[in-house]
């Protein structure tokens, strides 16, 4: 098909012989294009794209049929690098090596394991080995299985269930993580960055200096927007310190997530829960006579007895489902954007070992960065969602009724 | 029970987008005859997004995680 070397340049395009119609057909061996059409080229554009697909699929597949074993195993590989990340783990590493004979080398620090089983017992996590070994502690063994500790007999047997998963006791497990690491840090960090700033607002008479200039519209923002629009004038003071902390916590965490420290925290459906319980109880220790009024009696004195009695028999469960399905809704939302953003990313740049190909590394790349961009808008977008929807719950709970009579 | 929860998962996406959709759709629509409304426009339209895609997420997890 390709006679010479000059239509070897075309072939990067995709199948020489499915442009034919787009460049000039060869004379002296050289191919001219031709000017196209608007139409022709979205044509061609979607052509290219469909040919790009299938010829990847193609490669992929026979790949996958020359070589079965190893692409499995890849595969399952990718699928257990990516979940591994999603999850907390024991011990700080960043990437492992993999070394000539065969074994992998993990770059990273161990951290403390702080585990509560007939008393305290504190290790480093260094003791397992990545999972691979049994750490024995007091004459207790422990493994770790899918960055979980259980406890095991001597040789770190691991009993299954017929669903697979494992049954062997799990001791209360109270250790500094990766994720409580990344707390502490994130907590420090905001500790000395707006204890900073306060005191250079105090020095300097409410004049912002250096990184003041970036953070005071944010605050004001929260301020003004978030909290005195929602809450009410009277009342935002007293949310305030939450409102801002939770806001700059979530923002501060979901950016460490998207830095090579693959960190996940507000990934973490715990972190997310602890964030909604303290809104839920805010929210309801903080509320109002007329808010659990508006629970218990919506209808007010709009209607007699028995004409709310058939109605309340199923607005109050209703509202009072209603408490606990708002903060809910917070911690599923956050933890799933979250944890989607990083599945994304993860599955993008797992597609470079997919492909094998020259249009993997190109594509994995192109399609993480975009991801990476969106998912820095998201960070934010997240942090004040949770903000804002705090914010408007809040004012839900101290909200004075002025108009009791409009019900 | 692979089939019936990627199809679920694909309803659900649908049913997500359709109305993330229209909910931005209308308020560019809103802005566009009300510039000045921008801000509060935003941010109604941004609650409402983050409501449904609460919704959206919990029927995601549900269809990948109930059956274990």
């Amino acid at each position: 098909m390709l006679k010479n070397k000059k239509e070897n340049a075309f072939f990067f395009l995709g199948y020489y012989r499915t442009f034919a119609p787009i460049f000039r057909e060869p004379k002296n061996g050289v191919l001219r294009p031709i000017f196209l059409s608007v139409m022709q080229k979205t044509f061609l554009t979607k052509f290219l794209f469909v040919t790009a697909l299938f010829v990847s699929i193609a490669a992929f597949a026979t790949e996958a049929e020359s070589n079965e074993g190893g692409e499995k195993d890849l595969k399952a590989e990718i699928t257990d690098y990516i979940g591994h990340h999603l999850k907390d783990s024991h011990d700080f590493s960043l990437f492992s090596i993999q070394q000539n004979d065969g074994t992998k080398k993990h770059i990273g620090f161990p951290l403390p394991v702080i585990l509560w089983d007939d008393g305290l017992k504190v290790f480093s996590s260094s003791k397992f080995h990545h999972g691979e070994t049994v750490a024995e502690v007091d004459g207790h063994y422990y493994k770790l299985y899918h960055s979980k500790i259980y406890k095991t007999d001597a040789d770190g047997t691991i009993n299954y269930d017929e669903k697979h998963h494992a049954t062997n006791a799990k001791p209360l497990d109270f250790s500094i993580t990766k994720g409580v690491v990344m707390i502490f840090i994130t907590g420090l960090l905001m500790f000395l960055l707006f204890r900073g700033l306060a005191r250079s607002y105090a020095k300097n008479g409410s004049i912002p200096k250096g990184i003041g200039r970036f953070f005071e519209p944010i605050v004001l923002y929260i301020r003004d927007d978030i909290a005195i629009s929602n809450i009410g004038e009277k009342r935002y003071k007293k949310y305030m310190p939450f409102l801002l902390t939770v806001f700059f916590f979530i923002w501060f965490l979901n950016m460490f997530g998207l830095t090579p420290l693959g960190v996940n925290v507000t990934g973490n459906i715990a972190v997310t829960t602890a964030l909604a319980i303290v809104t839920f109880l805010l929210t309801n220790l903080t509320g109002t006579k007329d808010y659990w009024k508006h629970l218990f009696d919506p209808l007010g004195d709009s209607m007699p007895w028995y004409g709310k009695l058939p109605l309340y028999v199923i607005l109050i469960p209703i509202e009072i489902l209603g408490i606990f399905i708002k903060p809910f809704s917070l911690l599923i939302r956050l933890y799933a954007n979250m944890q989607a953003g990083h599945i994304v990313v993860m599955s993008l740049i797992g597609l470079m070992f997919i492909f094998k190909s020259w249009i993997g590394s190109p594509l994995s790349f192109g399609l993480a960065f975009a991801i990476s961009l969106i998912e820095i808008l998201v960070a934010l977008l997240q942090a004040y969602i949770f903000t804002m929807l705090s914010a408007l719950y809040f004012g839900f709970a101290s909200e004075e009724h002025d108009h009791a009579e409009a019900h | 029970m692979t089939i019936p929860r990627i199809v679920g998962a694909g309803l659900i996406v649908i049913g997500v987008g359709v109305g993330i959709g229209k909910i931005g759709g209308q308020a560019m629509e809103a802005i566009a005859r009300q510039p000045e409304a921008y801000g509060k426009i935003q941010t109604a339209m941004l609650i409402a997004a983050a409501l449904i895609e609460g919704i959206g997420f919990a029927a995601l997890f549900a269809t990948a995680e109930l059956d274990g």
